[in-house]
């Protein structure tokens, strides 16, 4: 019969001690599956109008879902396009609560592209570039994966990870994040008592 | 008191965990009731499994999961990779508290539904202050509100795991990762873990899980998501059946606000290490020793 002090003794051994079967200790090394190269989420609603255009009655001449070709492409709508005088904004409904940012930082004068501050025009898709060149710090916690959020996989031996995009949580116009309803109200017992 | 005895003979040959089963048997709570089949009550501890044990164990758990739930499942015995040590890291900054990440744990971890169990508890904390006595969990109203700062709080990992040490069975060990895992079908539910941890991070099946079977979540390992026996602890694994295969947290992956980092930190290129190097971090509650493997940070 093992007495107490003893089977004291040779519990704190067990901690120390491995597997009976010592194979079940670690995994197998996991087989890499390939070199996945991080993949960024990709709106699918870009070049999309999302803010009406109204007449000077306030009445909805456009609502959002037409693409911008449709009179900023090659061959405009002349039923939809028509241009106001010089000085006027014609998308009256855009509201810009971005610093004091004036639509040509970002746009380009060919309206289906953005441009950067020394000029290069960029697509709408590599807008990242566009909020980079601005906002470096968020951009380089960013690309270690500290700021934006990720998907999938943290071991790139398995599978790809995939960041949000910066529109997916900022909308260029107005980019200060939402405020949020919180979900998931706790209802457990532990609710008190907390130090 | 039959099987108790049998059952000590049976484990004290067994070498040195063959003691710490014997204090198991010596533990007022075990007890055998009908509804645990003899071939449970004989079960070894987790260590002490030969491959061909745990294979038997598994099905075991998936047939009687059928049984009990009507969902068909996958229970794997995970293991941890050599030469990882897993690091979370969560900036203040940015989180919200919209709590998201509490419920995706609740959904991913196969938590009891009426009790809404989570091993995340997202506390409401007011600008300036870092007492957590003073916080608020139970809030409930847009976020972030005006003058508070939220911190999820879930299990440390700690390096010196207090939960461990007061163990009285073995039940509840720091794996090969860093990970500390509970073997449910070991813990005698003495509930000393919970009160030794300064995280409340532990949790007591107070009753057999209730989840609806299409809600269960099919993919589980034995020492992480498999749905809970009562009367047992439970506590974060780092969602283990994921991160050990290389995926993310789920708590992380619900973050709609990107406040999360996770990685291995024996990894000088991952991206907890970035966080470590070039941010001011901090753990909680450090003078109590714990060292943690979860830390905090602000951006501003
Ligand atoms: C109904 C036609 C129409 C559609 C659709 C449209 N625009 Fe315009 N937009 C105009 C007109 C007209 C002007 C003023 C003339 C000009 O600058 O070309 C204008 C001007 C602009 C300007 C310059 C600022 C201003 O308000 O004058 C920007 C930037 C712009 N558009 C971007 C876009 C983008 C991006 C889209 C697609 C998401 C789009 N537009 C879709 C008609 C349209
Ligand atoms: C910070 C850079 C930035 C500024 C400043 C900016 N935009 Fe944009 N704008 C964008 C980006 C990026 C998109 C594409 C995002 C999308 O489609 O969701 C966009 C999309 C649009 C669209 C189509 C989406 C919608 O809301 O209907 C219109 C129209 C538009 N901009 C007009 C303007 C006008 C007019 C101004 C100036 C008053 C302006 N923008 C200022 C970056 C900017
Ligand atoms: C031309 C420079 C410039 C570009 C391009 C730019 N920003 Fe900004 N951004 C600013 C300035 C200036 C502010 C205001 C800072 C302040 O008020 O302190 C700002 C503020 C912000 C804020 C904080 C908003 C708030 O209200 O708290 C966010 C978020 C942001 N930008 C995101 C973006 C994103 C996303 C993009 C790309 C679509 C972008 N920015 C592109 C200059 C820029
Ligand atoms: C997963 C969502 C998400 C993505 C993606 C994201 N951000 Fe943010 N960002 C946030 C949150 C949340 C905050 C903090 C908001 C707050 O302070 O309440 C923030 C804050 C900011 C701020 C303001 C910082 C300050 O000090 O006020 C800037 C600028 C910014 N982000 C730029 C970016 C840029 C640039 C990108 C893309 C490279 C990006 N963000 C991608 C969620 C996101």
């Amino acid at each position: 019969m093992i007495t107490v002090p003893l089977l004291g003794l040779l519990l704190n051994l067990a901690c120390d001690t491995g597997y009976t079967d010592a194979s079940r200790q670690f995994a197998e090394p996991l087989a890499s599956r390939g070199d996945f190269p991080t993949e960024i989420h990709e709106p699918t609603d870009f070049g999309i109008l999302k803010t009406p255009i109204v007449d000077d009655e306030g009445k909805e001449k456009l609502p959002a879902g037409a693409a911008c070709e449709t009179c900023h492409g090659p061959e405009p709508d002349p039923d939809l396009y028509t241009p106001p005088p010089a000085d006027e904004n014609y998308h009256t409904q855009v509201e810009i609560k971005h610093g004091k940012l004036t639509c040509y930082q970002c746009h380009d004068r060919d309206r289906t592209k953005l441009h950067l501050a020394d000029g290069t025009q960029i697509e709408f898709v590599d807008v990242i570039a566009l909020c980079a060149q601005c906002h470096g710090p968020q951009y380089r916690n960013y690309i270690h994966d500290a700021h934006g959020g990720l998907n999938g996989y943290w071991d790139t031996s398995q599978g790809a990870k995939i960041r949000n995009n910066c529109v997916d949580c900022h909308v260029p116009h107005a980019p200060a994040f939402k405020k949020a309803t919180p979900v998931f109200r706790p209802r457990d017992r532990y609710l008190k008592g907390r130090d | 008191m039959d099987e108790f005895t049998r059952r000590a003979a049976l484990k004290s040959g067994a070498g040195v965990l063959g003691a710490a089963a014997f204090t198991r048997a010596l533990a007022p709570l075990t007890e055998w009731v009908p509804t645990l089949s003899k071939d449970e009550f004989l079960q070894k501890h987790y260590r002490e499994l030969s491959r061909e044990d745990m294979d038997k164990i598994l099905r075991h758990i998936e047939s009687k999961t059928k049984k009990l739930y009507g969902a068909d499942v996958h229970v794997q015995d995970v293991r941890p990779q050599r030469d990882m040590e897993f690091g979370y890291a969560l900036n203040l900054s940015i989180c919200i508290g919209c709590r998201r990440c509490a419920q995706a744990c609740h959904k991913e971890n196969n938590h009891d539904r009426p009790t809404g169990n989570s091993y995340i508890r997202v506390l409401e904390m007011t600008q300036g202050s870092m007492s957590l006595a003073k916080s608020d969990v139970d809030y409930d109203h847009d976020v972030p509100a005006e003058g508070h700062f939220y911190m999820p709080v879930q299990c440390q990992q700690c390096g010196n795991p207090p939960c461990v040490k007061v163990c009285p069975v073995e039940a509840t060990f720091k794996d090969g990762d860093g990970i500390i895992v509970v073997d449910y079908d070991w813990c005698i539910g003495c509930r000393y873990c919970e009160a030794a941890c300064p995280y409340h991070a532990r949790r007591f099946n107070w009753s057999a899980p209730q989840i609806p079977a299409e809600d269960i979540n099919p993919n589980q390992a034995y020492l992480s998501n498999r749905i809970r026996p009562q009367g047992v602890m439970e506590k974060c694994t780092f969602c283990l059946h994921r991160t050990r295969k290389g995926r993310l947290p789920a708590c992380l992956e619900a973050c709609p606000t990107g406040a999360r980092v996770f990685g291995n930190l024996k990894d000088e290129h991952s991206d907890i290490r970035w966080v470590l190097e070039n941010k001011r971090v901090f753990v909680l509650k450090e003078d109590v020793g714990t060292l943690p493997s979860f830390f905090y940070f602000f951006d501003k």
